[in-house]
Parts: C-alpha cells; structure tokens; sequence
C-alpha cells in the first residue's frame, strides 16, 4: 500500500536514489528540491557524504567563495550537481538563456549560470524541472546553455545522466543520446507523458512507477531534512513540510 | 602603513563611477551595495558597462531599470524566489542594452587573468554551446600541452574592470575591509583599477593586526574609497547581520513589470531619504 505523501517528497526521494554512491555532492541555487534530496542522501548514505548547497550561508564549506565550486569541479572533486532549464530537448541540451532568436529573444530568462561549465566536468548531473509540458521539453532548443553530448575530442568527464519531472523519471544514455522512460510518477500515464513531451524518448509498453518514499524514509524528509533545509530555503519548507 | 584609502558619503562615493565606467558588482547573496546603487541612479548615472561577478539580481535590474547601463555582462540576472528580472528582461528583448551573456566561472577566469597581470585564462567546458558561439571575444585553441591528439581549449580574454563596487561588513580607519569568506570579492577588486566599498560599519581595530582578522581582510591597498552605509545591501538580506526586506522585494517584483510601474518605485525607493 504506497504512504500517502506529497508530490515534492516523492520527488526527493527518486532524486535522493540518483544520488547513491556519492561522496560530494553540490547543489545550486533556487534548488530547495534537489536540495532537500541531497540532505535526504546523505542522511541514508552508509559512507561518509558531503553536500554543499551554495543557497545557504552556513550549508556549505567554500572559504573562497563561490569560484570554489567551479574549482574543485574541476579537479573531479564533485560527483553531483543539479540543472534545469526553460527548455530541455532530446539530446539533453538545456537552455537557460531564452525562446526565439537571441540575442532579442522573445523570452529572456536569467541565464546559463555555471552550466555550460558543470555539465563537462561533474560525472553525475541531474536535470530537474517540475513542469512536464510541450513548452518545455522540446524537439531543439532555441538556444545551447550547455550540450547534452560532445564530439570524441571535446574534453568532457561529465554530463547529464537523468531528467526528473513532476511526471516522470528519464535516464540519459549518453552514448545513443537518447533519454529512456525508466518510470512514472503515479497517477501519471504514458499516453499523457507521450503527449506532452516534446521530443522522442525509448519506453517499455507497461513503464515501471516511481516508487515512494517508506515510512522510515518519509520521517527522514519530514524531520532532519525539513529542518535542515528550512535554513536555506524557508517558504519552501514553509509550504511543504508546515509540521516541520 | 600608508593610507591609501580615502572615506567618502555615499554620494561622493557614486561620483567616483564616471559615466561609461565598466563596472563589477557581486551577485545578489554576497555584497550587492544597493545604497550605493540607488545613489547612482540618484547621480543619473549613464552608459555603464556592468560585469556581474558571476550573476547579478536587483542591483543589475535597477540600474537596467533607471536608464544607466548600455551593456551589462552576466552569466544571469535574477530575482531569486521573486521571479525573473523585470526590468533586465524587457531591456534585453528591447534591445535597450547589450547583452553578453557569459558563465560564472568565465567570469571569474577573466578577473583571475587580470589579478595575474595576464592575457588571457583557459577554462575547460563551454565548448560546442551558444554561450561561445556567441562571444567573438573568447577564443578556442588546441592545446599545445595536451597528450591527446587533439584538446580543443577555451581561452578567456582578461576582464580589467574600470572599478568594483560592493558592500561589507566593516573597514577599519585604514580603508582595510573585512570580507570573510567571500573570496570573489577580493577577486574583484585585484583585477580593478578601483574598488569602491560600502560598509556597515567602521571600526577602530587594525584589521590586519592580527592574523585572525587579516585573513578575512582585503588590504587597503587595493580600496580607492570606502563610504560607511549602515544597512547598504538593503532590501536585500546580508550576510547574518540581517534577512531580506520580503515586503519590499515582492513590491519591487510587482512593480518593476512595468516601466511606469518601475519608475513609480524609483520615486519611492531612490528618495533622498532612503537607504543614505
């Protein structure tokens, strides 16, 4: 019988499932969900898990400022960031920078930030968006922030390796540069994702659903978790966990 | 120690950003001096090439807003949990301002090549995205250490900017300021030619007295000019010292969608009286 939880705390329980197996993971601004996972995993983690949010003042251990970030992805010492974007396409090429042609664009977003960087160079980069909609995964997007792939000579140990929604869980296969549908989130069907995913992706007939979080997992996200990060981002917690 | 550093209001402060002045500002959460910010657009400040370090959000969009920018050089300007920036949005769709869209950590490359007095800085990654293909300024060349046959690498041209402006928590008598963990800030102000800093407070201690403070501490020699402004990243929130003005945030978020709107604000929020 599946618990009854909110649609953002089964979020942060299949992302906190990407993350096992990390041992540094860096999460980035406007990130309350991927956050909240990233917390999730460490407290989960049998092996020693540092998590770095750049939103929180006291969350994360740069003494030089956020160029730190940038460095020690380099260096391989992130194993697992977070991106988003207006847009995702089919080939996992993200834009953050607007729709219709640049630089005048019909629609203007903030900007690509650091991910035409953290997309080479951290191994395990996760894409979240929560809208599921044709608007946003789309066949091609107006506008490269960061490539999904790159050609053989392009130095680059780093990428996408899954796209999470509110609807659906894709994993990435970076050598057919295709995402496959690995589950959906329940109440949600295929025919409705087919519908309103803007680029072609690899599925089973039945896809498997996404499972939620257990009872013990579910106390986690509601107590540590919540608190933890309620520092960083109070409205979020404000809203989803109000018992917290 | 010679003194360097010289302790100006903050209006003098503003005059010392001339008119077309390149000009770096931090992001939002790590010293946007927004006092000094609404005394430039008290000063009508014009045509400044701004430089966010890396990203920027209400001071950008403010100076978008009152007409004093024509270029602003960014890897993102945002509102955080307020939205999008809305004045940099409509100024950008305009085409009322050049924009040089960039990412964070080229930003921080091309001041690092300025603080080492050299050319240009490589930086892995960026290739193959419209970040580069849209910079005729960065250039890609192979590698001439790579052990492959082949290393495509990016090269960033150095960013000297005329002056850096942000807000602190305090400086001493000496123009020594205290910046903590917020390594970018002294990023920016090696690779300036000036460096103009508000603070909360100035106090009586040498801060580089003892090793403790002067770790945290950016020297006096790289301060032009300091002008005290208690409360100088408000409505933002800054550091522990104090949270977001929420109220007013969500005000600026509603008005600025519209220019008049915008303006109505500016009338408000620019007074004399406000934030001095």
């Amino acid at each position: 019988m599946p618990l009854d939880c909110r649609p953002e705390e089964l979020l942060i329980a299949a992302i906190a499932r990407l993350l096992r197996g990390c041992r540094n993971i860096a999460v980035g601004v406007s990130s309350p969900i991927p956050g909240s996972a990233a917390l999730l995993a460490r407290a989960e983690s049998e092996t020693p898990l540092r998590v770095e949010l750049l939103e929180s003042l006291d969350g994360n251990s740069f003494t030089r400022g956020s160029v730190e970030l940038f460095d020690r992805a380099a260096q391989g010492r992130i194993d697992a960031f977070f991106l988003g974007g207006g847009q995702i396409d089919g080939q996992a090429n993200i834009n953050l920078v607007g729709t219709g042609d640049y630089p005048r664009t019909a629609v203007r977003w903030p900007g690509s930030f650091g991910s035409a960087y953290l997309y080479f160079l951290v191994p395990r980069v996760i894409l979240f968006r929560e809208e599921h909609s044709r608007r946003v995964l789309v066949p091609k997007v107006d506008f490269v922030s960061a490539p999904g792939v790159s050609a053989p000579e392009v130095y680059r140990r780093g990428g996408p390796c899954a796209l999470i929604t509110g609807k659906a869980l894709f994993r990435f296969d970076r050598d057919r540069r295709r995402f496959r549908l690995e589950s959906l989130h329940p109440g949600h069907d295929l025919a409705d994702v087919l519908e309103t995913t803007g680029f072609d992706f690899d599925h089973d007939a039945a896809p498997a659903a996404t499972a939620g979080p257990d009872a013990a997992t579910l106390e986690m996200i509601r107590g540590p978790v919540a608190r933890e990060i309620a520092k960083a981002y109070p409205k979020f917690a404000a809203r989803v966990f109000p018992r917290a | 120690m010679t003194e360097t550093c010289c302790f100006l209001s903050l209006d003098e402060l503003a005059a010392q950003v001339p008119d077309g002045a390149s000009l770096a500002l931090p992001k939002d959460s790590a010293g946007a001096p927004m006092a000094a910010v609404r005394a430039l657009v008290r000063r009508g400040a014009k045509d400044l090439h701004l430089i966010n370090v890396p990203t920027s959000g209400l001071a950008t969009d403010i100076l978008i807003g009152a007409g004093a920018a024509r270029l602003v050089e960014t890897s993102g300007v945002s509102l955080g949990e307020f939205g999008g920036a809305p004045r940099f949005n409509a100024a950008v769709k305009a085409g009322a301002v050049t924009i040089r869209d960039a990412t964070c950590p080229a930003i921080y490359a091309g001041l690092q090549a300025a603080e080492k007095g050299l050319p240009f800085m490589p930086l892995r990654g960026v290739i193959g995205s419209d970040v580069l293909a849209f910079r005729d300024d960065w250039k890609v060349i192979d590698n001439p250490f790579a052990e492959a046959a082949v290393d495509p690498l990016l090269l960033l041209p150095a960013i000297r900017p005329e002056v850096a402006l942000f807000h602190a928590r305090r400086a001493d008598r000496l123009g020594n300021v205290w910046i903590g963990v917020q390594g970018e800030l002294a990023i920016m102000a090696h690779a300036a030619e000036r460096t103009l800093v508000t603070v909360e407070e100035v106090v009586e201690d040498d801060l580089m007295a003892r090793e403790e403070s002067a770790a945290g501490t950016l020297p006096a020699v790289y301060v032009s000019a300091v002008a005290e402004a208690p409360k100088g990243a408000w409505p933002l929130g800054f550091l522990d010292l104090y949270p977001a003005d929420e109220a007013q945030l969500a005000d600026y978020a509603r008005l600025a969608r519209s220019a008049e709107g915008f303006a109505a604000y500016l009338e408000r929020g620019c007074a004399p009286a406000v934030g001095r």
